[in-house]
């Protein structure tokens, strides 16, 4: 079974200690050098370049690309389309076999390894030497690349040392100038003996049927002037309109891929050139399609047709710093690279690489064209398990989920189970099957009373301005319900009636994230039901997780599943939903609540959760609130970095949720701060699991706990 | 714009001049060339793309005769064989320390990517801001092999550490030169 051998896969990858080394140290530094390379440079502003040229390209791929074949052939290049690779592989066979060609020269080329060229080439009889540096490295070992800007970046100088020694026939040192000296040589001669170059494009310009192509080793430029027949392999999602447009790409692609402004090398080739020997030469254009005009036409692929390949989300993940590109991607790697193996090959094979992105969407900030991953991720896991159903284990536990009476049912008498196992409030260990649940993290014991019991004895403040329903989530009301009393008591000292809808449920995050939309929306519209009140003018959460599929997700799921009409209705919820660090800030702008200053309080360090960084943009409010409270705020490395908790994926996969897990924690204890902060009871799950299990003194608080002895209604004096 | 120039064009390792007409700059190539220790050998020789900015002043037989592996004629074969390569380019880009040339004429590519120092001249009246000022003044149907170079040859494909010099030049020497140049 697939999933059986992605396990084997992962603990290979996990097992590897130099490779997760090497990628480690290479996130840190990437997240550097990239934030020099766009100093002075507004993101922003040409991340709305980047998304208008090649949208407005993406949403025309066959009229551009015909306009391109017109401009290259007026140019003097003979242009061939297809959609299909094995077209390609003969195209080149004949011509290869016309022109006697014996060897090729080769630069970096993607759209080649969809179709694995080289390999069809040296059945040919034809030799093909790659001559990028990391490409050659990865050819010579029989390997493939495990990143899409530095295809080597998984070897260490050893291997490499060992690999080129059985080339050359001669013991080399593992000293990488020398490994360098010894690539110049010997690829030096596969350029001058090559018969045919071929290349790939960055770029592909149809207003002057332009190719561009950059390097940095300058192999490209060599590949393009040395052989005397020039072929480009091109994939068509590489077009854009015009030649100004090329400037945008150029601006993004190496800051964004390397941390550099330019790459050393930048070819913009027209039709052909005159060959070395100062004779006319010849200039083969493959443009392939291969289902890109059909992704453009599905909404919600559509938008990968904007990549540029930089590789900048595959270089923030935390997956794959973990794993590497050989475990998590295909022929491109990472998240991207599951959804373009939908596309280029079926999506099916994309369906182990899919499953290890945990949704953390720390690529959606750095993405120069604004792709969101991790939503056509959640896309692909809903078609999947349209096709395919979900394994029978899981669905039976999201149905539980579904139902509320017997899932609320059932925590109620878990809390009593677990009475033998919890201590403190703590469970250190679990038996039998749940054990993996346990291994990396304590779990907190199910409340004896949950929130849900507790409210009805809270009592609202009589005659208040204005109403808010309280959505607590399944963690704050059965695992943390002093989160909930909190944010009741902050909400009250605002003068701002809480109310607690009882028939409100879980918020389907976990089933829609495994992709099972029905149960999702099922969930939707009962808390919809719940929820919609035209008395109440706020519905507020403590949960990002569960703030994020109240305001933004609903509405999606329901229009997925058909259901315009409760789709509506989730709109206009939506817009009354807040995260409660959000509401609160807002209330004590408008005057309505005053948070004191305490004197002598703990240092903190604050940990952003995910969803409430990356989906509600709202960084800043805790750490506000936070420091209005009299908190000392003392921020840790990468706070906004993922704590591995990703719902159920702590579940799935804790081999690959722990490491995440022991940096989060190495950065905490880095701060010296005994209270680490966040607005997530998730978080607080895994980050006070692990600490809890670790044995540190420091404990996990919302920010509604640390605050709510510390708020008090505003006097009336100043007015507003 | 040429304190940017030359600041993000140090910053990639490529060695900049600034010369304030055609003589003092053909004197800075000569010294590259006797610095590289040019010479009548395999790995040892040089070639010279002439161009409207040093073209008139060169005494081309005198040359030779001073570095007898000095040749004008670019051929691929004696490209592959030096050490020293020299051509002009026509603008420089003060915002990434680039030059950029219509590389065409494939003799300015062999000349620039083979030998292990590329020695590159352009008129400093024609610094550019940048990239997108470039693409706005060339007509790519005309420059049809459009080249720019930003620094060296560069590589960090085992285990990202940047070890300059791969497949084209190792030292790249970027002479300024001041005063109006005619053509292109």
């Amino acid at each position: 079974m697939a999933t059986t051998d992605l396990k084997a896969r992962v603990n290979d990858a996990l097992e590897n200690g130099s490779l997760a080394g090497a990628l480690g140290r290479f996130n840190e530094a990437y997240v550097a050098s990239r934030a020099r390379a766009y100093e002075g440079i507004d993101f922003e502003a040409l991340r709305d370049q980047l998304v208008g040229l090649k949208g407005r390209a993406a949403a025309h791929l066959d009229e551009l690309a015909e306009q391109f074949e017109e401009k290259a052939t007026q140019a003097g290049a003979t242009v061939f389309r297809t959609s299909d690779p094995a077209e390609v592989k003969q195209y080149l066979a004949r011509l290869c076999k016309e022109n006697g060609v014996k060897r090729i020269a080769k630069s970096k080329s993607m759209a080649t390894e969809e179709m694995h060229l080289n390999a069809f080439l040296a059945e040919q009889g034809i030799e093909v030497a790659e001559t990028d540096l990391g490409e050659w490295i990865v050819q010579l070992a029989g390997q493939r690349p495990s990143h899409m800007v530095m295809p080597a970046i998984h070897m260490s100088k050893e291997q490499v040392a060992g690999i080129f020694s059985r080339e050359v026939k001669e013991e080399l040192a593992a000293d990488i100038p020398a490994l360098v000296a010894v690539a110049r040589r010997e690829l030096r001669q596969k350029f001058l003996g090559a018969d045919m170059g071929i290349t790939g494009a960055n770029v592909a310009v149809a207003e002057t049927g332009t190719l561009v192509v950059v390097t940095n080793e300058g192999n490209a430029r060599l590949v393009s002037t040395l052989p005397r027949i020039q072929v480009a392999v091109v994939g068509v999602e590489k077009l854009v309109e015009r030649f100004a447009d090329v400037g945008p790409i150029l601006k993004a692609l190496p800051r964004s891929a390397t941390g550099q402004l330019l790459t050393s090398y930048v070819s913009m080739f027209t039709g052909p050139s005159p060959g070395a020997d100062g004779q006319p030469k010849e200039l083969h254009v493959i443009l392939l399609d291969h289902r890109r005009t059909h992704m453009a036409r599905d909404p919600r692929f559509a938008q990968a047709l904007r990549c540029i390949r930089c590789a900048s989300c595959v270089n923030v993940c935390p997956v794959y710093r973990l794993l590497g590109g050989h475990v998590f991607g295909g022929v491109y790697t990472g998240g991207i690279g599951a959804i373009l193996a939908t596309w280029f090959e079926a999506i099916k094979s994309s369906k182990d690489i899919q499953s290890l992105c945990i949704q953390c969407g720390a690529c959606i900030p750095v993405c120069p064209t604004r792709i969101d991953i991790p939503e056509m991720i959640v896309e692909l896991r809903r078609r999947l398990a349209k096709e395919e159903g979900h394994p029978f284990i899981q669905k039976a536990a999201l149905r539980m989920v579904n139902d509320r009476r017997i899932f609320h049912g059932l925590l109620r008498a878990a809390s009593k189970a677990q009475k033998p196992f919890a201590k403190k409030g703590m469970i250190r260990h679990l038996p039998f099957f749940f054990s993996g649940m346990t291994e990396h993290r304590s779990l907190p014991a199910i409340a004896d009373v949950p929130f849900r019991d507790r409210f009805e004895g809270i009592a609202q403040p009589a005659g208040a301005k204005d109403k808010a329903a309280f959505y607590a989530g399944c963690l704050v009301d059965f695992a943390y319900p002093g989160i909930g009393e909190s944010v009741v008591k902050v909400l009250n000292a605002a003068g701002v009636e809480v109310t607690f809808p009882q028939a409100q449920t879980c918020c389907g995050a976990p089933a829609r994230y495994a992709g099972a939309f029905d149960v999702a929306a099922r969930n939707a519209k009962d808390n919809i039901t719940a929820l919609e009140d035209p008395e109440v003018r706020w519905v507020v959460s403590a949960c990002p997780t569960c703030t994020v599929a109240l305001r933004h997700e609903f509405a999606a799921t329901l229009e997925a599943e058909g259901h315009a009409d409760w789709a509506e209705r989730a709109e206009a919820m939506a817009s009354k939903v807040r995260d409660f660090s959000s509401l609160v800030k807002e209330l004590a702008d408008a005057g309505r609540l005053t948070v004191e200053a305490a004197k002598g309080l703990e240092a903190v360090t604050y940990h952003d959760s995910c969803h409430l960084k990356r989906k509600l943009h709202a960084h800043e409010p805790p750490r506000q609130l936070l420091g209005a409270a009299g908190f000392e705020l003392k921020e840790m490395k990468d706070s906004d970095s993922c704590c591995g908790m990703g719902g159920s994926y702590s579940l799935k996969f804790p081999e690959i949720s722990a490491p995440i897990l022991a940096r989060k924690l190495e950065n905490i204890r880095a701060t010296g701060a005994e209270t680490v902060a966040m607005d997530c009871p998730g978080c607080m799950l895994q980050i006070g699991g692990g600490l809890d299990l670790a044995g540190s003194t420091a404990r996990t608080r919302h920010v509604a706990d640390l605050i709510a002895d510390k708020v008090r209604p505003a006097r009336p004096a100043g007015g507003k | 714009m040429f304190e940017t120039f030359r600041a993000k064009a140090q910053a990639v390792s490529a060695e900049v001049h600034r010369a304030p007409a055609g003589a003092q700059a053909l004197d800075l190539v000569l010294a590259v060339l006797g610095r590289e220790g040019v010479g009548d050998a395999p790995g040892e020789r040089a070639v010279w793309c002439g161009g409207p900015i040093l073209g008139s002043l060169l005494d081309r037989d005198a040359l030779v005769r001073r570095f007898p592996g000095l040749s004008f004629e670019v051929t691929r074969e004696r490209a592959a064989e030096s050490r020293v390569g020299i051509t002009e380019f026509e603008w420089g880009l003060a915002a990434t320390g680039t030059i950029a040339q219509d590389a065409t004429d494939p003799r300015l590519r062999l000349a620039s990517m083979l030998p292990e120092v590329h020695v590159a001249l352009f008129p400093t009246s024609r610094l550019l801001p940048d990239l997108d000022a470039l693409l706005e003044r060339v007509d790519p149907t005309r420059a049809r092999y459009l080249a720019c170079v930003t620094g060296p040859s560069r590589t960090a494909d085992i285990e990202r550490v940047l070890t300059i010099g791969v497949h084209g030049p190792k030292k790249l020497v970027i002479i300024a030169v001041d005063g109006e140049f005619g053509a292109a």
